[in-house]
């Protein structure tokens, strides 16, 4: 048995907090896409 | 003064990043505020200078607070940092917003500017130091993802505040509601990275922190009495202001160059462009500061600043006859802009080490903003020369690609004469790091 309880699990936390910044960031990225095909079809 | 927080055992490094783009993405917003100047030019009568004024200030704040503040970002660690960022951009979007009600146009320079370029210049540098003594093996790829961040913002903001205007109206009101929901979100946003950023412990029990500390350490202060210092100093400079000359007049660069082919470039195709360079500038910053960890920070200059400058060469000398060649060598540039920005940390972490590198970090920024008005200045004022001499199409802007290649060339030449830090520069001893002090029993 070990004698020290192990560390928590915060793989949600790390799934959530790249979520939280990772969403506008694919928006951003979406409108940008967007804007840049304008150079090939503009 | 706040005591910095020690990560728990067990507490995962992977946590720092979004922490650190939490903050990044949303001071990023300041290369977006040229939406809200045609709204504010029009409800409260002013001219173009006029609007620019609360960005250039906050510019100059970034600076400032970045090159002052960063000895005090040290001391009281990231979450201090972060915490009077978000106050001060938060707050300098209610200012702003108070001002548009009131048509009171100097609250908006005050807020805007002033209170909030003090957060943008505390918010740039609060999670560098931190997160390189999270990621001793790979801080190129670590502060690549939050400086990412920061070319990531102006994306978010510039449609989302787009439509904001479009929903709430560009008179005044709507651009009061427009900045009220502004600060209010961007305070709920940064709140993710206030409340998850941690030190890693010193005794290296924190995943993957190992060699947090020891090496070459440097405080802020002796850093500045340094040739190093000083070489990368004009190392930035000179790559910043290679980046910005094609920035600054994309648009009408492009259409210039192509103005007399059978397909000239359209307005759209313009505005298409500039967006295809803004994702160049963030795919540099996160591709070239992550190659940096694998080929060392003075290789991967060498690529940015000699390259950059061959870049510029095709463009000068063969850019009027194939676009494909023009869009892919201002795409290259860009990307080494950002790559300069990304990788510079990790650069003055090789150099000095981690105990001081946010402030040092901090004074190196001034470098950014002498780039700032010398980029634009050399390509407007040569364009607008030679214009008035009667020139036009690509040889408008000839003399000052040569420019830019020279001064890439003095950037190369100040890139090779950085040697390691002579040890009477150093630390004494690894005990006067702040995180070993912050262990000491009382």
């Amino acid at each position: 048995m070990p004698s020290e309880s192990s560390p928590p699990d915060r793989r949600a936390l790390i799934a959530l907090s790249w979520l939280w910044v990772g969403a506008p960031l694919a928006y951003g990225l979406y409108e940008l896409v967007r804007k840049a095909t304008q150079l090939f079809t503009g | 003064m706040s005591s910095p927080p020690v990560a728990p055992p067990g507490w995962s490094r992977w946590l720092v990043p979004p922490a650190a783009l939490s903050v990044h993405l949303s001071i990023g917003q300041a290369y977006a505020w040229s939406v809200f100047k045609p709204p504010l030019e029009s409800a409260l009568h002013l001219d173009g200078t006029q609007s620019a004024l609360p960005f250039q200030l906050a510019i100059v704040m970034l600076g400032l607070s970045a090159a002052f503040g960063g000895t005090l970002v040290e001391r009281n660690g990231p979450r201090w940092a972060m915490t009077v960022a978000l106050v001060c951009f938060s707050s300098g979007f209610l200012i702003s917003a108070l001002g548009a009600q009131t048509q009171q146009y100097w609250l908006i320079v005050l807020g805007y500017g002033f209170v909030g370029g003090i957060g943008l210049g505390i918010g740039y540098i609060s999670p560098v130091s931190t997160l390189m003594k999270w990621f001793p093996d790979r801080p190129g790829m670590a502060t690549g993802i939050a400086i990412m961040g920061f070319g990531g913002g102006a994306l978010i903001a510039s449609p989302w505040s787009a439509q904001m205007l479009e929903s709430f109206g560009t008179d005044h009101s709507g651009i009061a509601l427009a900045f009220l929901v502004h600060g209010l979100a961007y305070a709920v946003f940064m709140t993710l990275g206030v409340l998850l950023v941690r030190v890693p412990r010193p005794d290296g029990r924190t995943e993957s922190a190992t060699g947090a500390a020891g090496g070459v350490q440097v405080s802020a202060r002796s850093a500045l009495r340094t040739p190093q210092f000083w070489c990368l100093w004009v190392v930035l400079c000179t790559n910043v202001t290679a980046g910005i000359g094609i920035l600054e007049k994309a648009a009408p660069m492009i259409t210039d160059f192509f103005a007399d082919s059978s397909t000239p470039v359209s307005v759209s195709a313009a505005a298409g462009f500039v967006a295809l360079l803004s994702a160049a500038n963030m795919a540099g910053r996160i591709g070239w500061s992550s190659t940096s960890d694998l080929i060392g920070r003075k290789n991967i200059y060498r690529v940015y600043l000699g390259v950059g400058a061959l870049m510029y060469l095709l463009l000068a000398l063969f850019g009027d006859t194939s676009k494909p060649l023009f869009v892919l060598c201002a795409l290259v540039v860009l990307s080494f802009y950002g790559g300069g920005f990304a990788t510079v940390p990790a650069y003055l972490k090789d150099l000095f080490g981690t105990y001081q590198v946010g402030a040092i970090h901090g004074r190196l920024l001034t470098a950014w903003s002498t780039a700032g008005v010398l980029g634009p200045l050399i390509v407007n004022w040569i364009a607008d020369r030679q214009e008035a001499a009667g020139k036009d199409g690509p040889a408008l802007y000839g003399l000052s690609f040569s420019i830019m290649i020279g001064l890439l060339l003095v950037g190369f030449v100040a890139n090779e004469l950085i040697r390691p830090v002579h040890t009477r520069h150093h630390v004494p001893a690894p005990k006067e790091a702040p995180d070993a002090q912050r262990e000491q029993p009382a």
